[in-house]
């Protein structure tokens, strides 16, 4: 026998499906088989299960190879490690759950450290955008429910997103859309021929690292103005076509990803997209969503926001929160040598950052807490393996529309696994003995400007 | 046993009737009490103002909106970051949208200790309650939004009266919301086409039902359950010239309802930050003040309560569920525009502000806020906001209280503005002499919202049996006082206990005190039909399952304060 878990919220993307069902063994310890998930969403379910699974601490040791070590060392090491650093860097923070970000944050404010999201290789961008312009947006509910056209601009949802179209955005019946996806229009825009391109209605494949150029020839067709024969590879009648579908929408919205946030252009593309749809408010209704990626990417943003004011790269140092990307970011601080520890939690650096950054964290005092082996924790000084957050302990996550879902336990995690959040608070309340004992002239500048 | 003893300061209690005499307050384990033992803590009042815990009936200081506004203005974290009052404390930083951390230490330095959050997006309750448990000493409820919500709207063009009352008592259980918001009724529904509904009688589009039927029924539903507050409104039409019209036409539908709770409320609306309501003219030339004609009306009305939304000549933020009004504004000032349309039940916008004394319209704003105030018989009936961080920061209490306290105040800043006689020929103000006593005062910021609220019981007062929040300001109120020292005395409060606990000293953050969530707990009949509805519009048409909807558990309310309410009946 075997009983099944429903409304089980899917922990690795950040669209966030809240409709999975598991089927898990009569004595709540391992996982049978996952429903209704696309394939990534039940292999992070599966790989929970791994037989070769690490589940205590392991520390590096020269020659390269590793000693198990107890959490309580873990602890300890990890505490000294950033009670003695001047400006840690604080990393990850994306695929962990609310309440760890929370006491992460305690944590970093304790020792002054500099916490920063994946959002900073990723719609960091978007953020900075959000900032110059604004943003108007909807919930993906709305997106199901009024939406007669859907423009997916540098993002691949068929891969990235798998259920996205199926749950929110092409497919399913709403109350004013009872058609389906019959009743929709889909324009995609990416210089490759993706997957979910070769469903669009219109295609433009556009030439790489030209999407300002062809945003701004949209808000030049929706005003009636003169366009060059041309505009980033696209013939200008089919501009002018797709400028005029998206004025006659009813109800339109533009999901984006990180084909225009890391490419040339950068924020700046953001910026203009998210003019254009201000521009279509004047003719009719459009909003525009961020494809957000880790499943609680959004929920670090939130946190931070609510916390400190912004939402990543916030540099707590000084004893008060400061943002300023390029300077407080991730790689600029690794790169300019401005931090002398690194603690990650909930992300892969190793396996995203350039390689100079990555070289400078497998130089640093380093910890990275992970479910998983990767190249962040092959190149840190301590490994913590912990629970998976959605799996084996549950916590709050915010959907990439910002909308905030319980996440569940589904089955308990190896015996005697702590968790993000209870290896945070133990490091915190280790981290708040130790600063206490310190002696005069080694407190962080944190604490000496906020004495 | 934990017992204080407040010695010897000037009293002011509409609670107990006090009105300045020299008392003390006895305080023990969280309650005021007649008297203590001699081992009771003392605090030497002598020559400063005592007053019950202030009572904050309208602010928007969690939720999603609010960290929009906070994310997308780093610049407004030039104005407001300070280093840490003590090393037991959190950072803090913000003006116009403060940290969860900053607002709970700034409400409590000026003596507030209740805060109610103004409008709560059900679908985004969890994050909204986030917020508030990060939201450090004061006690906090959040108002759902009802006004354009899909069940209400169906059911209200049915006339469906129970079932509009159990689908509330339903939501309010699964948002931990605690009274029946409504903004711009049908016209955020319209906002998600483009559209808005300027009047009550503008129909709404497919729900073909107009603002006045929403309203109505809402009132009935509301009453019906008995709930504490009754419904909280923001009506059609914010923010225009002339608006004043559609204020008093929403003002009336509350005609010849009764107020039906336990908890001694009378009023059966509350209308919210009604400066932005209260506009004459028909264009920004002519734009004037109706001040007088809004408040005859709720003076001579006493089933309707109302809050200012004073204007504080401040850079602010502005953020509502009026998406419709924010798209408005974002023309008028070309600022970042964000909006949020949420799926069945609401959207909100939001946009800076700049309200310059320079500028001749956001003057008649200021004017207007503070005549709203001055022209009311009845302090119990009209409570002081800014409408938190529309007309200007909560922050900027102690200022308002000033401009109301002091004529010589508000004189000299009305005789200074650009444009002073095209504001003055606008408005009542230059001839209004009244100054607000500090009974009034109590009236306005402590006992008339805790009433308005159904919390007459716990706080607002002074009576034995109530809540032990006390606050002693470092003013002398037989004078003599500059309108500054006003200012100053209501900013940094002198001594602040909240629920028995003393939270602040001397201007300074002590302790991050015992803060509790206030939610409505109501009980119906069991509705088999509303409750085939929610599962449907569920599988249907939201874009979460219903077995995630509801906010539970103790990472969201650490410390809840449900107030039950029953409203089952025989069937």
């Amino acid at each position: 026998m075997a009983k099944t878990v429903t409304d089980v919220i899917c922990p690795f993307c950040g669209t966030l499906c809240d409709d999975l069902e598991v089927q898990v063994s009569d004595d709540g310890t391992k996982i049978l088989e996952v429903y209704n998930a696309c394939a990534i969403g039940a292999e992070k379910f599966l790989h929970s299960q791994a037989k070769d699974r690490i589940t205590r601490p392991r520390m590096q040791q020269e020659d390269g190879s590793y000693k198990e070590v107890s959490y309580d060392d873990a602890v300890e090491y990890t505490a000294q490690m950033l009670a003695k650093a001047k400006k840690p860097l604080m990393y990850g923070w994306s695929s962990t759950s609310c309440e760890a970000q929370s006491v992460g944050h305690e944590l970093a404010e304790a020792v002054g450290g500099v916490v920063d999201n994946t959002a900073t290789v990723c719609h960091g961008s978007s953020l900075i955008a959000i900032q110059d312009v604004g943003i108007p947006s909807c919930t993906l509910g709305e997106v199901k429910n009024r939406a007669d056209l859907v423009v997916f601009w540098g993002c691949n949802p068929s891969h990235a997103h798998p259920r996205h179209l199926s749950r929110y955005s092409i497919f399913p019946r709403g109350f004013f859309t009872g058609k389906g996806h019959k009743g929709r229009k889909m324009i995609v825009v990416d210089p490759r021929n993706t997957d979910t391109m070769k469903m669009a209605d219109v295609g433009l494949q556009l030439e790489q690292g030209r999407d300002y150029e062809l945003l701004s020839a949209l808000r030049v067709a929706f005003r009636g103005e003169d366009l060059p024969d041309v505009v980033a590879g696209i013939p200008k009648e089919r501009i002018y076509e797709a400028a005029e579908m998206m004025k006659n929408a009813r109800f339109g919205v533009i999901f984006f990803g990180m084909g225009v946030t890391q490419s040339l252009g950068k924020n700046h593309n953001i910026d203009i997209a998210i003019m254009v749809t201000k521009d279509l408010n004047e003719f009719t209704k459009f909003s525009i969503i961020a494809m957000r990626g880790h499943y609680n990417v959004t929920g670090s943003g939130a946190v931070l926001g609510w916390q400190f004011g912004f939402p990543f790269a916030t540099d707590l140092s000084r004893g008060f929160a400061r943002y300023n990307p390029g300077e407080t970011t991730s790689n600029d601080l690794l790169r300019r040598d401005e931090c002398d520890a690194v603690f990650v939690l909930g992300s892969d650096p190793g396996a995203h950052f350039p390689i100079s950054s990555v070289k400078k964290i497998a130089h640093l005092p380093s910890v990275a807490v992970d479910p998983h082996i990767t190249p962040t924790t092959e190149i840190s000084k301590l490994h913590v393996p912990v629970a998976f957050v959605g799996v084996e302990v549950g916590g709050c996550c915010y959907r990439m529309d910002n909308v905030p879902i319980e996440s569940r336990k589904v089955v308990e995690p190896p015996e005697g696994m702590m968790t993000d959040t209870d290896f945070l608070a133990r490091v915190r309340d280790r981290v708040v003995e130790l600063k206490a004992q310190a002696p005069v002239g080694t407190q962080s500048t944190a604490e000496a400007q906020g004495a | 046993m934990a017992e204080y003893l407040i010695k010897n300061g000037f009293v002011f209690d509409p609670v107990t009737g006090v009105k300045g005499d020299r008392k003390d307050v006895a305080i023990r384990d969280g309650k005021i009490v007649d008297s203590v033992s001699s081992s009771a803590k003392v605090y030497d009042a002598s020559g400063k103002t005592v007053m019950a815990g202030a009572v904050e009936v309208h602010a928007h200081v969690a939720g999603p909106k609010v960290n929009e506004g906070r994310n997308y203005r780093p610049e407004d974290k030039l104005f407001g970051t300070r280093v840490k009052d003590s090393k037991d404390t959190r950072m803090t930083g913000g003006f116009s949208i403060p940290t969860t951390f900053k607002t709970g230490y700034s409400y409590a330095k000026m003596g507030y200790t209740v805060v109610m959050e103004a409008a709560m997006p059900p679908l985004y309750a969890r994050h909204v309650h986030e917020e508030m448990r990060d939201t450090p000493i004061i006690d906090q409820g959040a108002f759902p939004v009802f006004g354009n919500n899909w069940f209400v709207l169906e059911y209200l063009k049915n006339n469906e009266l129970e079932n509009t009352a159990a689908y509330i008592a339903w939501l309010l259980r699964a948002s931990k919301g605690y009274a029946v918001k409504v903004v711009n009724p049908g016209g955020t529904e319209a906002w998600a086409w483009g559209l808005n509904c300027l009047s009550v009688n503008d129909p709404v589009p497919y729900f073909d039902i107009t603002p006045a039927q929403i309203v109505k029924g809402l009132i009935e539903a509301n009453e019906y359950l008995g709930l504490p507050h009754s419904i909280h409104i923001h009506a059609n039409n914010l923010g225009n010239p002339g608006n004043f019209q559609t204020t008093l036409d929403t003002f009336k539908l509350a005609e010849g309802y009764k107020a039906n709770n336990k908890f001694g409320r009378e009023q059966t609306m509350h209308h919210t930050h009604v400066q932005f309501h209260s506009y004459g003219g028909d264009n920004w030339g002519n734009f004037e003040s109706k001040a007088d004609a809004i408040m005859d009306y709720v003076n001579a009305n006493p089933n309707l309560t109302i809050d200012t939304g004073n204007v504080t000549l401040d850079e602010t933020t502005t953020m509502t569920a009026d998406g419709p009004f924010e798209h408005h504004l974002t023309e008028l000032n070309h600022l970042k525009w964000a909006n949020v349309d949420v799926e069945l039940e609401t959207a909100a916008g939001i946009v800076p502000y700049v309200y310059s004394p320079d500028i001749k319209v956001c003057a008649i704003q200021w004017a207007i806020g503070l005549e709203l105030a001055l022209l009311a018989k009845d302090p119990m009936r009209c409570f002081i906001t800014t409408d938190h961080p529309n007309a200007g920061p909560f922050t900027r209490y102690p200022r308002i209280m000033k401009w109301l306290m002091s004529k010589e105040s508000r004189d000299e800043r009305l005789n200074t503005f650009k444009h002073a006689d095209k504001v003055i020929s606008s408005t009542l103000l230059a001839g209004l002499d009244r100054e607000i006593s500090f009974y009034e005062l109590a009236q306005m910021t402590r006992a008339g919202p805790a009433k308005a609220l159904g919390l007459a019981g716990t706080y607002g007062g002074l009576a034995p049996g109530m809540d032990a929040d006390v606050v002693v300001y470092d003013i002398n109120p037989e004078g003599p006082f500059t309108g500054d020292d006003i200012e100053r005395a209501f900013t940094d409060a002198s001594y602040v206990i909240k629920t028995g606990v003393p939270v602040v000293q001397d201007g300074r953050v002590i302790s991050n005190g015992n803060k509790r969530t206030l939610w409505v707990d109501a009980k119906v009949n069991e509705n088999a039909q509303v409750m085939r509805d929610v599962e449907e519009k569920f599988l249907k048409y939201y874009s979460v399952s219903l077995k995630n909807y509801e906010v539970q558990g103790h990472h969201y309310i650490p410390n809840p304060y449900a107030i039950e309410v029953d409203a089952t009946s025989e069937v």
